[in-house]
């Protein structure tokens, strides 16, 4: 559990582009405005960490993420495929004569090194990502990064999340992966506050409804960035009203914005008097977590 | 010989099926005789694995080929430590296609 | 029949709105095409939202397994809390008499089912959401919903697409054109398997670009040809032209640029395609070119390349 003067902030959106890190980036440099307390940046989306282009950080440290998979010793193993047998996930195969593994496949569970008869497996370090921690600014970054071709996500988030455990920050702020399914949940997980980024557009819409079901399964009161607002789109409003999410606050669509952004630009460069709104809006959140203790 | 082929149904007359893991049938086809044996494949609800899967189903068959669509990097591999050929139907329309291709070695090795 | 792939490497390029363009101009083509389409990103499944069809037949869809302790054989002896390595097992507190699984963080490795001495410990199927065949004005479509926070998996977007591809031969339709899902990953694979033609969506941003790498990598380690499409290129034209030489190098042709045109967003806000809402917006014109290009490349279009 979370103590009472620090508070994670999970930035999340049902549907990928629609300004996710946008947003958390923006927010984390309209805090780290006021220098007295500790702000800290999370990238989560470690199949497409983006965050670093908008806050230029300087890393400092690495450590890799490692699962354990097994290796077999030939000599020792009798073929009985009895590790096949217990694999869920068909990392192990043994086919004639000869035992494969598939590690990209493996998540480390160790059910096989467990189960085998004669002990032919034991365990060798497998890096499927990266972790690196620094500064930008005020603000302290970490991030992990996920390497080209492996499919598993959330080891290297919940490896993140243990990682800068210790540094105990006032405010964290999350950068959450798009989508709802399991890389999402253990992103936000243990979060006081969840901000869901969407735009005002029936796919928006309709992915904010998921991303809303998720919030309500972890418990986590939840609040609405509307992105890209251009003229009414009542459907979105109506929903928000419906089910008591608070729309904390409305970022006009303006093609200064979108070109900004495409090279690269934060939005508080783009434009700086944004940077009171996300204080407010930072205010707003800190009512909403105290009321739903 | 014994042929492997990926299917959409349990007949002769199906559909090829282009996918290896994730195919619906997997025919073993006599290729002199045309008689056949036909499998439901074991992997079809495999949440992952599943051309690993079904290449431990098919080795286990002891075909001469393997002839489906396309062979994924992990089913490929795994075959190939089973000592199975790997042929791509390709441009073929049917069983029997198929198997004409083979016999007059007008498919592609994988 | 020619089975179409679209995708992107990163989410929110314009995939969907363009794929929905596509099904327009094949149903309404001179000659038409008979279509059938399927919306693989099941993650956020959004074709249906601006091609409006009917459901004909709805189906359960079985995901993966979590681990299910029994609290009457549970012995309490802590063995699966020590060998999870997901940190799935919770122990006996004041609210529980015996060992819980967390379902949310337990992986389904099923390790803790293998080394209970009292086999108290099951694995059991969850429902990870539905599959559905629809019907719309621009053929028959197979899509599918997740419940959120369950694990997406390639088994969901191979039976979308395995029942598109059934309904195409069993109709006589030439074209099955797939939604696929964003990202490189197993479901990705299980859109593009057995395409004829792979079309990637891409935008002019850091991002979109190294996205996009990716994608060409995914698709063409499956040997599939594969045509780019640079959406909103109009934005950043350095970015723009980054992503042609690149292409290049690939030996990939970018087969249209289309300019940022925020008539796509309204034609979506009104349930419908660009193609239907503004025939001759500017989006639409290119969208149109792209579209002559594609039917050629799949022996489509009765013209000769």
């Amino acid at each position: 559990m979370t103590n009472r003067d620090s508070l994670k902030i999970a930035v999340a959106s049902g549907k990928g582009g629609t300004g996710k890190t946008t947003v958390a980036t923006a927010l984390a440099l309209s805090l780290a405005e006021d220098t007295s307390k500790p702000i800290l940046f999370l990238d989560c989306d470690v199949e497409a960490p983006n965050a670093h282009l908008f806050l230029k950080p300087q890393f400092r440290e690495e450590k890799p993420v490692e699962i354990l998979i097994p290796e077999v010793n030939e000599e020792l193993c009798t073929y009985c495929g009895k590790c096949a047998e217990v694999c869920q996930f068909q990392a192990i195969a043994v086919l004639s004569q000869r035992v494969l593994v598939f590690p990209q496949l493996c998540h480390g569970c160790g059910s096989c090194t467990m189960i085998c008869p004669t002990n032919a497996i034991h365990e060798t370090p497998k890096t499927i990502g990266v972790l690196q921690k620094g500064t930008a600014g005020e603000i302290e970054f970490a991030r992990g990064v996920m390497d080209i071709g492996e499919p598993m996500a959330v080891p290297i988030i919940r490896q993140l999340k243990k990682w800068v455990a210790p540094l105990k920050p006032k405010i964290t702020i999350v950068d959450s992966p798009p989508g709802t399914s399991c890389p999402v949940v253990e992103s936000i997980r243990g979060s006081d506050f969840l901000l869901l980024v969407t735009e005002p557009t029936p796919f928006g819409l309709h992915d904010l409804k998921l991303a809303y079901q998720v919030a309500k399964e972890l418990q986590i009161p939840a609040g609405v960035v509307i992105n890209r607002e251009n003229g009414v789109y009542e459907e979105l409003d109506e929903f928000c009203a419906q089910v008591n999410l608070p729309v904390l606050m409305r970022i006009p669509f303006q093609r200064v914005i979108a070109e900004g952004i495409a090279k690269g630009e934060n939005l508080l460069n783009i434009l700086p008097e944004m940077s009171e709104d996300f204080q407010n809006t930072m205010d707003v959140i800190k009512t909403l977590v105290k009321k739903g203790k | 010989m014994k042929i492997a082929i990926t299917t959409t149904a349990p007949q002769l007359q199906a559909q090829l099926d282009p996918r290896f893991g994730r195919c619906a049938y997997l025919l073993v086809v006599d290729s002199e005789t045309m008689e056949f044996q036909a499998y439901p494949n074991p992997a079809i609800n495999a949440p992952g694995g599943a051309g690993i899967k079904m290449a431990k189903f098919v080795s286990d068959l002891k075909p001469d080929a393997v002839i489906s669509g396309d062979f994924g990097p992990n089913a490929a591999e795994a075959l190939r430590s089973a000592n199975l050929a790997m042929y791509l139907f390709g441009e073929s329309q049917s069983v029997q296609d198929v198997i004409e291709r083979f016999k007059t070695g007008k498919l592609t090795r994988f | 029949m020619k089975n179409l792939v679209i995708l992107s490497g990163k989410g929110g390029t314009g995939k969907t709105s363009i794929t929905a363009a596509f099904a327009n101009l094949a149903k309404n083509g001179n000659p038409p095409i008979k279509t059938v389409l399927a919306d693989a990103d099941v993650d956020a499944a959004n074709l249906e939202l601006v091609i409006k069809p009917k459901r004909v037949a709805s189906h359960e869809f079985i995901g993966g397994e979590i681990a299910v302790i029994n609290p009457d054989t549970c012995i309490r002896c802590g063995i699966c809390e020590q060998i999870c390595r997901f940190d799935a097992i919770l122990p006996p507190d004041s609210t529980r008499a015996a060992y819980q699984v967390d379902p949310i963080a337990c992986d389904g490795c099923a390790a803790c089912v293998y080394q209970c001495p009292e086999g108290a410990i099951q694995m059991q199927p969850q429902k990870a959401g539905y599959w559905y065949h629809s019907s719309s004005p621009f053929g028959d479509l197979f899509h599918a919903d997740l419940i959120p926070a369950q694990e997406n998996s390639g088994k969901l977007v191979t039976i979308v697409k395995q029942n598109g591809r059934l309904q195409a031969l069993d109709s006589g339709a030439s074209l099955l054109i797939v939604d696929g899902p964003p990202g490189i990953g197993c479901p990705v694979i299980s859109a593009v398997a057995g395409a004829d033609l792979g079309v990637i969506v891409t935008e002019p941003t850091p991002a979109g670009a190294h996205d996009l790498e990716r994608a060409l990598q995914t698709v063409q380690h499956f040997r599939i040809p594969a045509l780019v499409i640079i959406n909103k290129a109009d934005l950043n034209p350095d970015m723009t032209q980054a992503i042609k030489d690149a292409s290049k190098e690939r030996n990939v042709d970018v087969i249209g640029e289309i300019p940022f045109d925020p008539l796509i967003t309204t034609a979506m806000k009104q349930g419908q395609d660009i193609i239907t809402y503004q025939p001759n917006s500017p989006a639409s014109q290119v969208i149109q070119t792209i579209w002559k290009k594609i039917i050629i490349r799949l022996s489509l279009s009765g013209e000769e390349l």
